[in-house]
This record gives structure tokens, C-alpha cells and sequence, in this order.
């Protein structure tokens, strides 16, 4: 998963959607709105028939086709049902076999011996091995390549394959977020025999999917791959059908044309009414985040990021927002190891702290803090700032608010050009993954990050040694709360995704980091 | 031949369209550099940041952003001249083929709504006419407020959510079929979309009619035909309406050079894979000679309309011919 903010572009149309809503709701029986809770929804446990052609309705084509460096959301989702990598993700996030089928670590975590899966084909018939996984890996860790997900492969020495189902790597320094980043389709198998030209126009993966055609802004279709390892999917085929505005994808569930969507826009998911239609939300990794940059002007003084912390009222961010659809959350938002959201100085608003802590703050006149906001990238993303502005005005902070156009956004975030930023983040199911690239002081994101200590290089350190479960969880939270004691930014909320579906569609699991794997369990009942 | 030509300015519009055309070019060329970020962000979001010395350059080298911009710009206006438009990355394809694949949708989609247009404009502004300050022009010009009025997104969206919540009627829900594939389909996905572009355009056809309309009706030449004892109707259409082409066609001419450049809103809204959809696919993820080369081929499209809307004025008024 990739700090990609989702696109989620609601324009003048939303308006004519909310209007023509209003129109319909009158008339309209309630959708069945599931409550998100997927463990007693076993992937692929209904009854369902082989067979059947699922339309998914997206706002955009893939950017790209080539895995490496797909990650833009549509891009990501398509891709991951073509390709396979060594590790899978479960439904709750949790690491399990995937073209590898075991993998042993040495005593000292410096060796990983993954054992393939035999018989393992690719689309084009060829053959999977481990030749593969060295060409893949080794291109990935290539700087020519330009994968993003290289630094996933920081720690790995040397890819060798001393026969043709087991591949060996060598590791500078033991690595336990490893398998976990592995599972990312950024992290996917090509065969050795492919190039990049070739796969930009026709991928050729492991995964239950094989992509069949593309209509360039019209439709991606991908077909059952018979030769599927594992269990062969049920879909006869799968078309993700370009429905560039929101509420078109709405009125085409609605009509029938399209029996699955996903929106993350709670007002357009209101819209999507009606007796054959299912809402099902899903919590997210992505969480709602006011980043602040801790080496730029009165930021650098720990008083006024603690005023700013104890100033702030999640739930009200939340609700004013985001229409109160999510929950208030701590740092990590993986599930194995998600932060308490009361473990925080000031976990309720307390304005008279804030100021106090102001009071105490070693600054100059009044703190004026340069806030970059993205405009139409995501729906909450102004209403958000609008609100944190005037919590902190209470503080006698002021947040000055730069509402911009996603490119420049992105260009001042990238550069770090920012006092303090509104942002969506993505999550991932490892912290480690999550969040070592932000706050050590040699990751790759620590500019933008604004912030890295010696305590949290060691922590973070720490956590790639240990392997008991417990002992991870214990240094995460530690981690955690280095982080919110320090006021190192302003953690707000995680949101849901809405799955919109046909009640005839079943087996489908959606999953906190937006994959749609389970489209491989998924079928039409009776 | 040549002396012809040069009386009738023909060389001359020519000239001046090249200079415009070419002027277009410099323009979007500019603008485009002007929006913060470049392929790489637009395509790899916040995630850019990631990205080392090494592996930006070689994606600025894959986008070919590496080159400076003047080098940038005569390698594409070279490559347009031998009818290179680039590549796009994105779709993998070239921009050619994706605008041949766009363009016509987008004329058929035009003309379809000039007709509608021209079918509500027409007939309302000459009801308007025939009896000034009236009831039946206050009706006709409340409709034409309306035209104007109502933004196509809210008509659209409007439109196309109660069909299909109410009534299950939602052909653009489906894969979008081409005129020469499945016509009745195609006819059935352009119906909303012209209905809702030709009742905006209506609006500045209606007011045009009933203002050309008026102003010819008070002219000798009416008079006397009404003295001849010419039949209303034949009045109307035969004398009336003929005299009053002109600025009709000149408006219509103005429309449809505005509908060819791509009525985005409306495109999106419908899925209609036409040429504003491809503009503005192309501005958000920065692809620099995709929307270059297709600003291009609309621009040559408007000057081409303007020329033809010349030319037609020469059909309807002999005077234009003569001068």
C-alpha cells in the first residue's frame, strides 16, 4: 500500500448528486448497511455459482500497468489481482504463504531461505522459479529501475537461488517488517523473460486473474486464470468499467449495470439507496493526520506542538468533517498493533493546558503557522483544516490555511516546503513499514516528517530485531507514545471505505488496506 | 486563380490561422509548465518524495522531461508537423489514435446537440418574436433564463439519477458503444448528454432568433410582402426567418466550435470517452504532449468551423457574396 492520497474527486457534480438524492431518497427504500465487522465472513463461504461477469464501477483507469510502480489506488487494485508475490496479506492483515510457501530465518536473522510453491505458472504459460524472484528482486533494488518500493529491499545484501524452488536472502541487518512488505504488489514477481514495454501493455502475473483486454479510459477486463495455484477463482470475468464521476457509479449500481463499487465519500455512499444494493464499511489503514514540521520556526519548540496537541478536539474534527463516519486514532493504525488513542497527553481537548503549554514556550510574538491543504484530492480535506483553525484559534494559535490544487501539494510536501500540513495518509499492516521511513533519521521520508530522535532510530531498530509477537507489539507502543508525547503530529482519525455491492454478489471481503484479493472468492448466489 | 484567392482573402485567413494555431501551441506549452509538478508527481503522488537522485532522473529520462524546454518544445512541434502528436503513457498508445478514437464521438455528440439546440431555439425565438412583451414571449424567454441558467452538471446529474433509481433507465451505465458498432445503443447513451448540451445551447440560439427576428420583421421589405397578402406562415418562415439567418448561423457557428473543444462536465458525468475527458485526463496527470497535441487538433477544429460558418454566410445572404 502507498502513501498515494486516494483520489476521490467530488466536484460540482457532488452538489447535482446531493440534489437528485434528495429527489430519490423520498422515494427509496433503505440499502441494508453492514457494520464492517468481517470475522464472521468467512471469503467465499456462501453457496455460489461458477461463473458470472462482475462490473466494477471506478472513477479512473489504472495510470499504469506495470506493478513496480503502480500506486495509484485503481492501479494497485487491478494489478493485484493479476500478479503474486512471495507473501500474502489474510483478510486480517495478517502474513501468510504466497508464492513462497514456507520461509526460515537463521538464528541470527541475517539469512531468509524462502522455499517456492511448485508448479506455479504465469499467464503466458511460462513457468514460475526462482530464477524469477532473483530477476525481480534484483531489478527492484536496481536505482535505474525506479520501483518505489526499493527501500522495502534496503536491508537485503545479495538475492541468490541455489536451485530452482528455493531463493536465498542475505540481509545487512535482521529485517521482521520484511514479510510483511513483501506482500505488496509493488514487491510483485515478473518472470525473468518479461520486460517493462511488454508489461505495460499486457501484464503477465501468477494471480487467479489474467488481464484480457483494455479499452484506454473506458474498461480494464481481466478473466479467470484457470491455472491458478491456489483455489481457481468463480468469476468468468472481472470489468473495471470507468465511470469518471461518482454519483454516475451510483445511479449505474442502481440500474444494475455495475454490481460493485467502492466510494470513501460517506455522502456519496448515503446516495447509493435501494432494496438491491449492500453497504458495507470497512476501517482503514489511511488515517487523518495534522503533520507538523518539527525543525521549522516556533514547531521546533516541543511547548507549542504540545499546545497545538492538547488544543485539539478529535472527535469534533471528526464530526464536522467527516459527518462523524470513522474513529479517533493513535499513530499506528495496524491492526496487530494499533495505538490506544487514549494513550496521549491531553487525550480529551484542554484548552487551558494548550495555553499554558504556549505560555511556556520560549517564542516571539504570536505563532502563525503556514498550513498546506489539499483541495479536491480527498472530500474532508478543507473542512478539516477549517476546523482545526478554529480550535486553535481558541489556543491563540493561527493556523494559516493554503488550500492548493493536488500538484502543487504535492510539490510542497515533497519538498517539505510547510510549517504544518492536512493530510490523508496511507497505512500498512507492519509499522515498521508504516512509519521507519518517516521518523529514523536515514528514511527515506524523515524530511518531510520533520521530526527524528536517537530514542526512535533505537526503537525502530529494535523492532526489526525482535520476533516474539509480544516483545514487537511492546516496542511499537513504545514508539507510539515517543511520538505523541513529543507532539510529533497531530494524529486525527481513520475513516471507512464503503463497498457498495449487488445482493447478488457474495464472497467478496474488503479489506482495511483497500485490496480487492478477495474478488478471487467472490461469486453470484443462485 | 491566384489573384481570386488573394481578392477573397482566402491566403490571408490561411496565414492568419497558422499564426493563430501556432500561437495556441506556445501558449498551452507554457501553461502547462506553469502547473506545479510534472509527470513523476502526478503519477506518484506524495510517494514522489521517496524517490532517490537516481531514480528520478531515470523517470525524467522515461518521460522525456529531461530535455530543457525550448528542446522540448520544437521536438513535439516537429514531430506534429510529420503528424507525430506523442505518446501517451498512460494509455500506452499514441495520442493520435487516442484522439481519432475521441474525436469523433465528440462531433457526433456536437452536432447532435446543435440539433436539439436549433430544434428548441428556433421555433421558441419565433414565438417570442411574433408577439413582443407578450405572455408567449415571457414564456419562451423564462425558458431560454432557464437554459442559461441551470448549470449542466446539476441537469445532468439530476437527469441521469432519477432515470435510473426510478426507472432503471441507464444506458451509460453500459460499456459505451460506437455510432458505426451498436448505433441504437450509441443513440440511446447520446440522448441525455445532447438533450442537456442542446438545452444550454438553445438558450443563446433562442435570444439570438428573437432578436434577429424582431429586427427584421420591422423592415420595408415585410411590409410590403404583408401588403402583397403572403400567407403568416410563409411570411414568417420564407421572408422573415431566411433574413434573419445570418446571426443565427454566426451564433451556432460560435456553439459548435465550443461543443467540439469538449464539453467536459458533461463527458464525465455521462462517461462519454470524448475529447474533453482526454484534455482533462491529461492536465491532471501532467502529460505534456497528450494535451498539447489534442488543444491543437480542437484548435484547428474551431478555426476550421469559423471558416465554414464564412463560408455558409455566403449560402444564406447573396449581399456577402457580392461584397
Amino acid at each position: 500500500m502507498s502513501d498515494r492520497l486516494r483520489r476521490t474527486r467530488s466536484g460540482p457534480a457532488l452538489v447535482g448528486a446531493v440534489a437528485a438524492a434528495a429527489l430519490v431518497l423520498a422515494a427509496c427504500s433503505d440499502a441494508n448497511t453492514g457494520d464492517g465487522d468481517t470475522s464472521n465472513t468467512e471469503p467465499g463461504s456462501a453457496d455460489l455459482q461458477p461463473g458470472g461477469d462482475l462490473v466494477i464501477g471506478v472513477t479512473s483507469d489504472p495510470d499504469t500497468l506495470f506493478p513496480w510502480r503502480a500506486t495509484q489506488f485503481q492501479a494497485v487494485h487491478m494489478l493485484g489481482n493479476v500478479y503474486g508475490t512471495l507473501t500474502e496479506l489474510d483478510q486480517n492483515l495478517d502474513v501468510v504463504p504466497g508464492l513462497a510457501e514456507t520461509w526460515d530465518v537463521s538464528e541470527d536473522g541475517l539469512t531468509v531461505t524462502f522455499t517456492l510453491r511448485d508448479g506455479v505458472t504465469f499467464a503466458d504459460g511460462s513457468s514460475f522459479g526462482s530464477e524469477d524472484v532473483v530477476h525481480s528482486l534484483e531489478s527492484i533494488r536496481d536505482e535505474e529501475t525506479a520501483a518505489v518500493a526499493s527501500s522495502s529491499l534496503a536491508r537485503v545484501d545479495e538475492v541468490t537461488a541455489p536451485d530452482e524452488s528455493t531463493v536465498v536472502l542475505t540481509l545487512a541487518s535482521p529485517d521482521a517488517g520484511l514479510f510483511a512488505n513483501l506482500a505488496s504488489v509493488n514487491l510483485a514477481m515478473l518472470s525473468s523473460d518479461d520486460t517493462e514495454d511488454a508489461l505495460n501493455t499486457t501484464p503477465n502475473g501468477t494471480g487467479p486473474f489474467t488481464f484480457e483486454t483494455r479499452v484506454p479510459n473506458q474498461s480494464v477486463t481481466l478473466a479467470r486464470n484457470d491455472a491458478y495455484w491456489g483455489e481457481p477463482a468463480l468469476l468468468d470475468t472481472v470489468e473495471f468499467r470507468v465511470i469518471p464521476d461518482e454519483s454516475s457509479i451510483v445511479s449505474s449500481l442502481q440500474s444494475g449495470n455495475v454490481q460493485m463499487a467502492v466510494f470513501d465519500d460517506p455522502l456519496v455512499a448515503d446516495t447509493a439507496t435501494g432494496s438491491n444494493v449492500n453497504v458495507t464499511e470497512t476501517p482503514q489503514l489511511s488515517y487523518h493526520v495534522l503533520q507538523l514540521n518539527a525543525r521549522r520556526g516556533p514547531l521546533a519548540d516541543l511547548n507549542v506542538r504540545l499546545a497545538i496537541q492538547c488544543g485539539i478536539d478529535r472527535q469534533q474534527v471528526l464530526d464536522t468533517a467527516a459527518l462523524g463516519e470513522g474513529e479517533v486514532t493513535g499513530p499506528i493504525t495496524s491492526p496487530a498493533y494499533r495505538s490506544d488513542p487514549n494513550a496521549r497527553p491531553c487525550p480529551e481537548r484542554d484548552v487551558e493546558r494548550a495555553k499554558d503549554y504556549l505560555a511556556e514556550a520560549d517564542v516571539d510574538g504570536p505563532v502563525v503557522l503556514e498550513t498546506i491543504v489539499s483541495q479536491g484530492e480527498y472530500a474532508t480535506s478543507v473542512n478539516e483544516a477549517q476546523n482545526l483553525k478554529a480550535q486553535l484559534d481558541e489556543v491563540g494559535i493561527e493556523l494559516k490555511i493554503e488550500p492548493l490544487e493536488s500538484g502543487a501539494y504535492v510539490d510542497r510536501w515533497v519538498a517539505a516546503d510547510f510549517d504544518a500540513a492536512v493530510a490523508l495518509n496511507g497505512g500498512r499492516p507492519e509499522p515498521d513499514g508504516m512509519y521507519g521511513r518517516y521518523f529514523t533519521s536515514d528514511g527515506n521520508l524523515n524530511e518531510v516528517a520533520g521530526y527524528s530522535s536517537p530514542e526512535l532510530d533505537e526503537l525502530f531498530a529494535q523492532g526489526l530485531l525482535a520476533t516474539d509477537d509480544d516483545e514487537r507489539k511492546q516496542i511499537y507502543d513504545d514508539v507510539s507514545r515517543h511520538l505523541e508525547d513529543n507532539a510529533v503530529w497531530v494524529w486525527l482519525f481513520t475513516s471507512y471505505t464503503y463497498t457498495v455491492t449487488d445482493s447478488s454478489l457474495q464472497g467478496f471481503v474488503p479489506m482495511a488496506n483497500g485490496s480487492l484479493q478477495y474478488l478471487r472468492t467472490a461469486g453470484f448466489a443462485g | 486563380m491566384l489573384d481570386t484567392f488573394l481578392h477573397n482573402g482566402v491566403v490571408q485567413r490561411v496565414g492568419q490561422a497558422v499564426f493563430t494555431l501556432f500561437g495556441v501551441a506556445v501558449f498551452v506549452f507554457v501553461m502547462l509548465r506553469a502547473i506545479p509538478g510534472d509527470q513523476i508527481t502526478a503519477n506518484l503522488g506524495t510517494e514522489a518524495a521517496a524517490l532517490t537522485p537516481d531514480q528520478r532522473a531515470s523517470l525524467e529520462a522515461y518521460y522525456g522531461i529531461d530535455q530543457p524546454l525550448i528542446g522540448q518544445f520544437f521536438s513535439w512541434l516537429g514531430n506534429v508537423m510529420t503528424g507525430n502528436l506523442g505518446f501517451s503513457s498512460r494509455a500506452q498508445t499514441s495520442v493520435a489514435d487516442l484522439t481519432l478514437q475521441a474525436l469523433p464521438i465528440t462531433f457526433e455528440l456536437a452536432v447532435l446537440s446543435i440539433v436539439l439546440a436549433l430544434a428548441i431555439g428556433i421555433p421558441l425565438g419565433m414565438l417570442s418574436a411574433s408577439r413582443p412583451n407578450s405572455p408567449r414571449d415571457a414564456a419562451g424567454q423564462a425558458v431560454g433564463l432557464a437554459g442559461l441558467s441551470i448549470p449542466a452538471f446539476l441537469l445532468a446529474t439530476t437527469l441521469m439519477s432519477v432515470l435510473a433509481a426510478q426507472f432503471g433507465f441507464n444506458p451509460n451505465g453500459e460499456p459505451f458503444a460506437r455510432l458505426f458498432d451498436d448505433p441504437l445503443l450509441n443513440m440511446q447513451q447520446m440522448l441525455l448528454p445532447a438533450l442537456v448540451l442542446g438545452f444550454g445551447v438553445a438558450a443563446p440560439i433562442m435570444r439570438t432568433t428573437r432578436t434577429a427576428v424582431l429586427e427584421v420583421t420591422s423592415d420595408d421589405f415585410v411590409r410590403t410582402a404583408r401588403a402583397k397578402g403572403v400567407p403568416p406562415r410563409r411570411l414568417q418562415i420564407r421572408h422573415i426567418l431566411r433574413n434573419a439567418l445570418v446571426p443565427i448561423a454566426t451564433m451556432t457557428g460560435l456553439q459548435f466550435g465550443y461543443l467540439l473543444g469538449g464539453a467536459v462536465v458533461v463527458e464525465q458525468i455521462f462517461s462519454i470517452p470524448g475529447i474533453g475527458r482526454q484534455v482533462l485526463l491529461g492536465i491532471q496527470q501532467n502529460e505534456y504532449a497528450l494535451v498539447q497535441s489534442t488543444v491543437l487538433v480542437i484548435a484547428l477544429a474551431f478555426v476550421l468551423v469559423n471558416l465554414l460558418t464564412d463560408l455558409l454566410y455566403r449560402l444564406i445572404d447573396p449581399r456577402v457574396r457580392a461584397a
